[in-house]
């Protein structure tokens, strides 16, 4: 009974240590969630045309940054080509401060996954949208609003875990 | 929630913007403006390497957001305006100085509530600790002389 005092405090301070231990610090809460998707104008990959964020609405979109300098983009790679073909969710590509020529022998390389890519070649686009990192990717609903925010490639488990049950909502909502 | 994660972990971690992708050159602030301009740089965090100031950074996102800063104190636009675009941004996050919300009061006043309940309970301990007035003083039982001298002679060798 005498030791119920410090014995509860030392397994309490474990307990926040342990909670301390599970987070990851380099995940940095985005203040966009729920917000419209910043607006942008930026040049498409392929030619001189131009890309407005009006084309994010109108259907649930992935939004994802990428480079072709950027080894963590392959490992979800695989992931998008799946989706892209299943159709489960338009992808739009960014590409993030990269050379058009390479972004394109990176899409002929690996496959093609998104729907139209923009290229924000200075990064400023990335600032807007709060980008620290590349991969990054947004899931927007159809009327251009952020609803979810991953740093980082998506796995298997992020997508079934995450993704997934919110595409479903936002199907629910908009009949 | 995060779940560990598995063995092959930097494949599996964003490139961060440390290193990869070049910035673009950090446009110049008149010289009337400079210590403003680095007043409010080392002000703000650099979300990548998260324990450098984007004054101290090397890092491309920070020289871009230098950049941004620089060009956004040249349009005429206030620190406070400065702050307001790059919170909307990246959060309070970027800001070192976290704002005083209701959600940030554990934060500026939690170090406050842990010292004084720490200074409570010392004080609460040492009170307890103290004899209460009135009591018995701890004086040693009194020797009983004969069992002592039974004792004595019932070791003779431990005897000093």
């Amino acid at each position: 009974m005498r030791y119920l005092v410090p014995v509860s405090l030392i397994v309490g301070l474990l307990v926040l240590l342990g909670i301390g231990l599970r987070l990851d610090p380099t995940e940095v809460p985005s203040p966009l969630i729920g917000k419209l998707a910043p607006p942008f104008d930026l040049p498409t990959l392929e030619d001189d045309g131009r890309v407005t964020s009006d084309v994010l609405l109108g259907q649930p979109t992935l939004v994802n940054f990428f480079a072709s300098w950027c080894t963590p983009c392959l490992a979800e790679h695989p992931l998008f080509m799946r989706l892209s073909a299943g159709g489960s969710v338009r992808i739009v590509g960014i590409s993030y401060k990269d050379r058009p020529e390479d972004t394109s022998r990176w899409l002929a390389r690996h496959g093609n996954p998104f729907a139209l890519v923009a290229r924000d070649a200075v990064g400023a686009s990335a600032i807007d949208w709060g980008v620290y990192g590349v991969p990054e990717s947004y899931l927007l609903d159809a009327e251009g609003r952020i609803v979810h925010k991953h740093v980082g490639p998506i796995s298997d488990a992020d997508w079934r875990g995450t993704f997934e049950p919110k595409l479903r909502d936002l199907a629910r909502l908009t009949p | 929630m995060k779940t560990w994660l598995p063995v092959p972990l930097l494949s599996l971690l964003p490139c961060l913007l440390l290193f990869a992708g070049a910035a673009l050159a950090v446009p110049e602030v008149n010289e009337a403006e400079r210590p403003r301009y680095q007043a409010l740089l080392h002000e703000l965090r650099c979300v990548v390497c998260q324990n450098q100031s984007i004054a101290e950074s090397n890092a491309p996102l920070a020289k871009d957001l230098r950049g941004q800063v620089a060009t956004q104190i040249n349009a005429g636009r206030s620190n406070d305006q400065i702050r307001q675009y790059l919170t909307e941004r990246y959060g309070d996050f970027v800001l070192y100085k976290p704002p005083l919300r209701a959600r940030t009061l554990a934060l500026w006043f939690g170090p406050f509530v842990l010292l004084a309940a720490g200074l409570v309970m010392a004080v609460w301990f040492t009170r307890r600790r103290r004899r209460p007035p009135g009591a018995a003083a701890d004086v040693p039982a009194p020797v009983d002389a004969a069992a002592l001298q039974g004792l004595l002679d019932r070791y003779p060798g431990e005897r000093p």
